[in-house]
């Protein structure tokens, strides 16, 4: 039999104001097993866990029901408390008498009655409680990164500068990520390349960094602490090591029809490219789809011309694995593809353009060396027309665009028509806008500078259809502040399209078990208090890939990442909770449902010897959970129908004795 | 702001249009092709009716000038299909004068060469109901 402890917490009025704490400890005292039943102003104060341990002391106490808030804000605490008694922190139980009695209810009467339920419910469980020990499991001292935009590449800086080691395995030829396809940049207008380019070249350098470009994700196992993941490393046909970046074969290629995706497509490459001049890693690789020695066996020209020998024809996709202790999405986003918006002319208008189009056209590096000319017939446009939330803010139903705000494009629209008014001032720019979204260090102030500095037309009222008119572009649009709708020639009209996660998040987030919000941008573990850590422990988030960010907050969140990752690095061992799954072997009857159903991976079969009747061994197929794994979800003690499986601390009993209580 | 007066309800029921959805982007009011037609327009619709301003609408020749092209109704991110209020608004007041009603069955009758299709259509959409 228990000797249980029963402390209710007045939580000053926050339960006391609704529930007769006095009638509750009262009434409850009177429960068997329970020998010592007190209510106190605040038990999460000094003094309140002092009472406590004191009460543990005198009254030789074995278990103990808290009467309090929910467990999720105390629970440690009077764990701790009973811990440092020499009691085990899992005979603790909480009695959650705030957010689910006083806060919910309005009369005292059934609020008190309520809170005695719960109680008795508390103590029902805790007759059943089993100490329990949490385990340690070792940790593999790297990180692995996935996406090497700017978040991963800062997240992985931050991480290699602690002493760790960080790989980051990057799916294009080069990291980067969007931010090195950028002209200028917001609130500032500094040059994306000039501040990008030196953190790339940090990252290669960096002797605990490795970066797996032209590479994806194959699978992940394991769980924090102890990830095994493979890595495919694409066929580049070209011999890393050996490449020294000359471009040689890039001149030389014959084959110069692939549409340059680095330029958005405006112009072609070669089959064999180094996609930008400051590329990292900085080698040449084969499009497979465009090489003529590759599709046909005829040509062989980059491999005559390359003074290393790094052309490799045959070159093969390679898996490697590497074990990690924790790893980053960082996968970033993509625009939307606007060709879904037929209104606004897109693919049919060769003179509409997307933001993103818009920064390579305006880029020194781009298709035009930086003059902006239009793509139809390379004049100077003399008006340009902005077209903002192209697909984002859209009624959740609908099919074509984005429900959230995509919040990056208010800030880059001003930089761009900023950027036109000043390097043309002949031009005349509109920007039609649903509302101007600027929070931030000196947003405002930028687009107010667009505005009255220089010249910018702003009108509140959206476009409603473009047309191609001759040379020109016809665009109907409204102005809701006058009243009119109004037709402008324009000769270029740039949409800032809204932006989604990068279409392969969601097989990274199943790889990873680490959940995903209806549009896929990774969730976090805690919307305010944990916003960097995915709900899945080890797995952390870098980025745009957890919601829409300009480059400023993608790079203080990518930092509060890594810290977050040294964090876990720093540790030798890291404490498992003990409130796992686990089958008993003589019920369970192999039938994989409980493996089915969880969703970390934590359960596994084996065939095992047991004693038949009359002297004969069989060998049996059963469940085993590894503990290290198992998050304590239930899921499987529910699915298997041998009631073979049971979490700790939450047994079947225990669940039933609560039921059992509350019913009573 | 009245949201409890009759005629309202009447219109936002028989539209099956949620006013609230509106983000005020003025989409419809920029696509509308009889903008130039309007005394009030697309997006005014949906504002007006959400003022409760039945009668200043119902008394506008605007109600009869909307083409019930549903460009409209296509075009807005929100999904609120302005045109619905318009021909709502419309039907409140062939209802109230108690004529004008068509069935179906009377428009074979009607059919003339020259006449559009679309016609017939906006014919079946205004007094069918
Ligand atoms: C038109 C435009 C203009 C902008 N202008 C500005 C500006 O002026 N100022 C500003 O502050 N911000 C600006 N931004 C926003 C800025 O681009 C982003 O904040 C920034 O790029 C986010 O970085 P990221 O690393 O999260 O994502 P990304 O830049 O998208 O990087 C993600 C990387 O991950 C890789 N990846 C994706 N999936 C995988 C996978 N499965 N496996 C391996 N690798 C993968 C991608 O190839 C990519 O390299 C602008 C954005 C746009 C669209
Ligand atoms: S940031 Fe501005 S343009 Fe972009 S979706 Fe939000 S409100 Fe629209
Ligand atoms: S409790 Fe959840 S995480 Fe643990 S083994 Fe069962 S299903 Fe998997
Ligand atoms: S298009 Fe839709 S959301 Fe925009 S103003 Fe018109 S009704 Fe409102
Ligand atoms: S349905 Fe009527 S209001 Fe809507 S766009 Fe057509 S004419 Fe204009």
């Amino acid at each position: 039999m228990q000797r249980i402890g029963v402390f209710i917490c007045h939580c000053g009025t926050n339960i006391a104001g609704t529930v007769d704490v006095k009638a509750v400890a009262e009434a409850l005292s009177h429960e068997a097993g329970v020998v010592f039943s007190t209510d106190y102003q605040y038990m999460c104060s000094e003094s309140g866990q002092q009472l406590m341990r004191e009460a543990i002391r005198e009254h030789r106490l074995t278990g103990i029901v808290v009467g309090s808030c929910s467990p999720r804000m105390h629970e440690a605490t009077f764990r701790k408390a009973a811990a440092a008694e020499g009691l085990n922190s899992y005979m603790v139980e909480i009695a959650n008498l705030r957010e689910h009695v006083s806060w919910i209810h309005k009369d005292m009467k059934e609020a008190t009655e309520k809170a005695i339920i719960l109680g008795r419910a508390a103590i029902a469980k805790v007759h059943l409680n089993a100490p329990l020990q949490a385990g340690e499991s070792p940790v593999t001292k790297r990180a692995l990164v996935i996406g090497g935009g700017i978040a991963g590449i800062q997240t992985a800086l931050d991480i290699a500068e602690a002493g760790f080691e960080v790989d980051i395995v990057e799916k294009s030829p080069t990291i980067g990520g969007k931010m090195a396809q950028l002209d200028k940049t917001f609130p500032t207008l500094d040059c994306a390349a000039c501040i990008l380019t030196p953190k790339m070249v940090d990252a290669a350098q960096h002797e605990k960094i490795t970066i797996y470009a032209y590479s994806e994700l194959e699978a992940v196992k394991g769980y924090i602490g102890n990830f095994k993941a493979q890595i495919r490393r694409k066929a580049r046909f070209v011999d890393e090591t050996k490449c020294t970046g000359c471009g040689i074969c890039t001149e030389k290629c014959p084959m110069k029809k692939a549409p340059n995706e680095f330029n958005m497509g405006f112009d072609k490459r070669g089959a064999v490219y180094i996609p930008f001049a400051q590329a990292v890693p900085k080698v040449a690789t084969i499009d497979a789809d465009y090489c003529l020695m590759l599709k046909n066996g005829k040509c062989g020209i980059c491999s005559k011309v390359c003074g290393a020998g790094a052309i490799d024809y045959k070159q093969q996709d390679e898996i490697i694995e590497r074990e990690y202790g924790a790893i980053v999405a960082a996968t970033g986003f993509n625009p939307i593809d606007a060709k879904v918006y037929g209104e606004y002319g897109y693919g049919t208008c060769p003179d509409v353009v997307t933001s993103l189009e818009l920064e390579r056209l305006m880029n020194a590096a781009g298709p035009t060396n930086g003059t902006l000319l239009r793509p139809s017939d390379k004049e100077h446009p003399h008006t340009v027309v902005f077209v903002q939330c192209v697909g984002s803010r859209c009624t959740e139903t609908d099919e074509r665009g984005k429900p959230y705000c995509s919040k990056i494009c208010c800030m880059y629209t001003a930089k761009h028509a900023m950027l036109i008014r000043e390097k043309y001032p002949d031009t005349d720019v509109y920007v039609f806008y649903i509302d101007v979204r600027t929070p931030g260090k000196n947003f405002d102030e930028f687009y107010r500078r667009a505005v009255e500095q220089y010249g910018v037309h702003y009108i509140k009222g959206m476009v409603g259809k473009v047309t191609q008119n001759g040379k020109q572009l016809r665009v109907q649009a409204s102005d809701l502040l006058a009243g009119e709708q109004l037709h402008i020639n324009a000769d270029l009209v740039v949409l800032a399209t809204a932006i989604e996660p990068d279409k392969t998040a969601r097989s990274i987030g199943t790889m990873l078990t680490a959940s995903m919000d209806t549009n896929d941008f990774f969730t976090e573990a805690h919307p305010k208090l944990r916003p960097v850590e995915s709900p899945t422990a080890g797995i952390f988030l870098s980025g745009v890939c957890q919601g829409p960010k300009d480059i400023p907050e993608t790079v203080s969140q990518a930092s509060a990442c890594a810290a977050k990752v040294i964090g876990v690095l720093a540790k030798d061992k890291l404490t498992c909770n003990p409130c796992v799954a686990s089958s008993d072997e003589l019920l369970c009857n192999g039938c994989s449902s409980c493996e089915k159903v969880c969703p970390y991976g934590a359960i596994t079969y084996t065939d095992k010897e047991f004693r038949g009747p009359n002297r004969t061994t069989l060998i049996r197929r059963v469940a085993s959970v590894n503990p290290a794994v198992c998050q304590g979800c239930g899921a499987c003690t529910v699915a298997c129908p041998s009631g073979a499986m049971d979490l700790k601390g939450f047994t079947n009993k225990q669940i039933m004795a609560e039921v059992d209580a509350i019913c009573k | 702001m009245s949201h409890s007066n009759h005629a309202t309800e009447q219109v936002l029921r028989s539209s099956g249009v949620d006013v609230r959805k509106c983000m005020r982007c003025g989409k419809c009011t920029a696509t509308c092709p009889a903008f130039d037609e309007m005394e009030y327009h697309p997006h005014q619709f949906v504002y007006m009716v959400e003022k409760g301003e039945i009668e200043k609408l119902a008394a506008s020749p605007s109600i009869y000038k909307c083409l019930s092209c549903f460009a409209c109704v296509d075009r807005c991110p929100r999904g609120v299909e302005p045109a619905k209020l318009v021909e709502a608004v419309r039907l409140s007041v062939i209802r109230k004068q108690g004529q004008n009603h068509m069935s179906p069955d009377a428009i074979p009758a009607l059919l003339d060469e020259d006449m559009p299709q679309q016609l017939f259509v906006t014919a079946l959409r205004k007094y069918s109901k």
